[in-house]
């Protein structure tokens, strides 16, 4: 068992554990993720790490909950468990092998959007504990989803921006990223996670730019160790499993359309499962598709 | 009585009924019908089906057992040799092992040894009898990686021995393709797999889930920072291929590894758990091996129709003749000497059908058999809204990539002398798939044996 020996919400919608994972704490870099389970009948959900403690030997992640799994995951507490918690699994950033002098030298831009701000944070920090100060742009769609806030401003140039203007800049990401560059801010690399949808549009944006970018995908994955090939993507017309490979790539190459059609297949599915847990013993077939009260 | 020529025949849940349920096929042998097969047994002096077991089991003598009803004797002598045999009574390709060396299989039909197995071992579950742990610990520590057929093994005999033996599982069950792979009807999960290792633990194995080596750990650590004198290797050839047709990637494409662990790891056929599957209408499973047969059971179990499509022709199918009976009988449909060149893709981007193409089966290749030619002009479409693909498998790279010193071969299998299980790099030890390539869980059992002993070498020599 894996112990929660914090559970906190950080915005309406939002939930950070920090987890008692020894093994996982032992070797993590950022840019990777683990997979968590948290019962017998649970599934296995990915889910990428936004800090992590070797001394301690723990691991703090953060989620939303957008289907059955994660909401009753969110109903977890502190002092609970989960039964399986495995990683670390994934590619670790890029950056972490590179030449530390080299790296000092680059100029970097980094885009968060909504729950995607939690795996921006390892990084900026990794990169500020080894005096690197990098620029950093969080997105979310009103001023009560901004997380994080004050971790960023810690460690980068923090611009936060929502999309209703409630705090801060008002637009998307994609606004900012034009506003910081028309300003005369000048970048060699972007690393954009959030949404596939946002990381589709800020690749369009830094291809038109000239600013080399990476994303953090996040397909449905299973085992998450490179066995079954759910995960697998279309990155530059050959077949990744983001799972091994990933989950970060070159976002010029990526087939965003192709991820979010696939992100969909199960969504039938998921949609039954949320709905069964929603109503509980009350539910009598509304979702379509069991067949009504059994 | 019955036709001593003939095997007494085994009980199995009947065709129609099983192909709507995960239930177990084979009922397996009462003790009447065990004693009875048994005494067909002539006892060879020479016996050659001992010879034909990959662990070399004393077969002779635990059907004399059997047939005097000295069931807990028989279970002791299989126990010397194997560690699963639940499991390899039940998934053993018989024909070609110990059953295809019976000298009564050159009149007749040869003595049902893995259904005789099978009875033994679930008698001693049913009567709780297990397996007999080392008399005291030798105060050496061995680490395994992988909890499949061949670690599992390698680990019971090094435990016997007087070992301390932990085993490292990356996923969160053990078991390895026992758990993941081979589906509930074949293989009873609670039943069996988990018994099995309960009793592999009831030798003093402890078995640690959710360490990935190569990732939470490395082979280097284990070595010099966590105390461990030797690492035996055994972690499979779990790395799917696919064809590379267009299409390939469209929702409603699986690899099988994927659609077996949904199903058989996860549970997604049970209501009560939370992961999904897709239940298709119309199926294609492209390859011809047990893991096809097994994927084409499984989605007939969910409600689908489904054809197998395989390049080669019957005689050249490498599943189990077995499993090729039982998947007939259940309704599913062959297209034989027929390839895909492409899947087909709706405008929301789920599969409408597969594109294939006829063969004919022309000179033997490499592996000597016919290779399978195309016919020009003979394409054709399916209809169908799933497509598994079950090509085969490759060792996974994370290990050897992550291991200093550790060499592989052009097709990223470990090395390993086959006696021993000695690698390129010293008190470093492998086995089963991920030396062979994706072969059989008996001959990752017998690996595991030979490791095991290469390894109690290796220590004991080094004093």
């Amino acid at each position: 068992m894996y112990k929660i020996l914090n559970a906190d919400k950080l915005a309406a919608n939002i939930y950070r554990m920090v987890v008692e994972a020894p093994w996982v704490a032992k070797h993590c870099q950022p840019g990777q993720f683990i997979i968590a389970k948290m019962n017998e009948e649970g599934e296995r959900i990915p889910l990428t790490i936004c800090d992590y403690d070797r001394e301690a030997g723990i691991i703090t992640i953060v989620f939303q909950p957008v289907g059955a799994s994660t909401m009753e995951m969110a109903e977890l507490q502190t002092g609970d468990a989960f039964e399986d918690f495995v990683g670390p699994l994934g590619q670790p950033s890029e950056f972490v092998h590179e030449d530390l002098e080299e790296l000092k030298k680059k100029r970097i831009l980094f885009v968060a959007g909504g729950v995607g701000t939690a795996p921006v944070y390892p990084q900026v920090k990794w990169l500020h504990e080894r005096g690197i100060q990098a620029d950093a742009i969080i997105g979310a769609k009103t001023k009560d989803l901004v997380i994080l806030e004050d971790e960023f401003k810690a460690v980068c140039n923090l611009y936060v921006t929502t999309d209703d203007g409630s705090y801060q800049r008002k637009g998307m990401v994609t606004q900012a990223i034009k506003d910081l560059t028309a300003e005369g801010k000048q970048y060699d690399i972007c690393v954009a996670i959030g949404p596939m949808i946002m990381m589709k549009f800020v690749c369009q944006l830094t291809k038109e730019l000239g600013i080399p970018t990476i994303v953090s995908m996040n397909p449905i994955m299973v085992d998450g160790t490179g066995m079954c090939g759910a995960c697998r993507l279309n990155v530059g017309g050959e077949v990744k499993f983001a799972c091994v490979d990933g989950p970060e790539f070159d976002g010029h190459l990526v087939d965003f359309d192709l991820a979010m059609e696939r992100q969909k297949m199960y969504k039938t599915e998921e949609g039954r499962a949320l709905l069964k847990l929603q109503e509980g013993d009350t539910h009598h077939g509304g979702c379509g598709h069991c067949g009504g009260d059994k | 009585m019955a036709d001593v020529l003939k095997k007494v025949p085994v009980r199995e849940q009947d065709p129609k009924v099983r192909a709507t349920n995960f239930e177990e096929v084979c009922y397996g042998y009462n003790k009447e019908e065990a004693m009875e097969e048994a005494a067909r047994c002539i006892h060879c002096k020479n016996a050659k089906c001992v010879s034909g077991c990959p662990v070399n089991i004393d077969i002779p003598e635990f059907i004399k057992e059997v047939k005097e009803g000295n069931f807990e004797e028989a279970y002791q002598t299989i126990s010397k040799s194997s560690a699963l045999p639940a499991i390899c009574g039940r998934v053993c390709p018989q024909e070609s092992q110990c059953e295809g060396k019976c000298i009564r299989g050159i009149k007749g039909e040869p003595i049902s040894i893995g259904k005789l197995e099978r009875f033994v071992a679930d008698w001693a579950r049913e009567n709780g009898i297990k397996p007999t742990p080392a008399a005291e610990m030798n105060g050496h520590k061995v680490a395994v990686i992988g909890s499949g057929p061949a670690g599992l093994t390698c680990a019971g005999d090094l435990a016997k021995l007087g070992y301390e033996v932990t085993i490292f599982e990356a996923l969160h069950k053990a078991g390895g393709v026992l758990s993941y792979g081979i589906p509930e009807f074949r293989l009873p999960k609670d039943k069996v797999v988990a018994a099995e290792i309960e009793n592999v633990k009831s030798l003093g194995v402890k078995i640690e889930t959710n360490v990935i080596i190569g990732k939470s750990v490395t082979i280097d650590e284990l070595l010099q920072e966590e105390g461990f004198e030797a690492v035996f290797i055994g972690s499979g050839a779990g790395l799917p291929m696919f064809m590379g047709i267009p299409g390939e990637n469209a929702n409603g494409v699986f690899s099988a590894n994927e659609y077996l662990t949904r199903n058989n790891l996860m549970k997604a056929f049970r209501e009560d758990y939370m992961t999904p599957i897709h239940h298709g209408q119309k199926v294609a499973v492209v390859g011809g091996g047990n893991v096809a047969m097994d994927a084409a059971r499984t989605a007939l179990r969910l409600g689908a129709e489904v054809y197998i499509v395989y390049r080669r022709g019957e005689e050249e199918l490498p599943a189990r003749k077995e499993e090729v009976h039982h998947a007939k009988e259940e309704g599913i449909q062959f297209h034989l000497l027929c390839n895909p060149t492409e899947i087909l893709v709706d405008d929301n981007g789920w599969v409408k059908g597969m594109r294939c193409i006829r063969m004919e089966l022309g000179e033997p290749d490499a592996s000597g058999r016919r290779r399978p030619v195309e016919i020009p002009g003979s394409e054709f479409e399916l209809e169908v809204d799933t497509v598994i693909m079950s090509l085969g498998t490759s060792p996974n790279p994370l290990i050897s990539s992550t291991t200093i010193g550790l060499d592989t071969n052009r097709r990223k299998c470990i090395v390993a002398d086959e006696e021993t299980g000695q690698t390129s790099k010293e008190g470093v030890f492998a086995g089963g798939d991920a030396v062979t390539g994706a072969a059989t869980v008996i001959l990752a059992m017998g690996a595991g044996k030979a490791a095991a002993k290469g390894i109690h070498e290796f220590i004991m020599g080094k004093k």
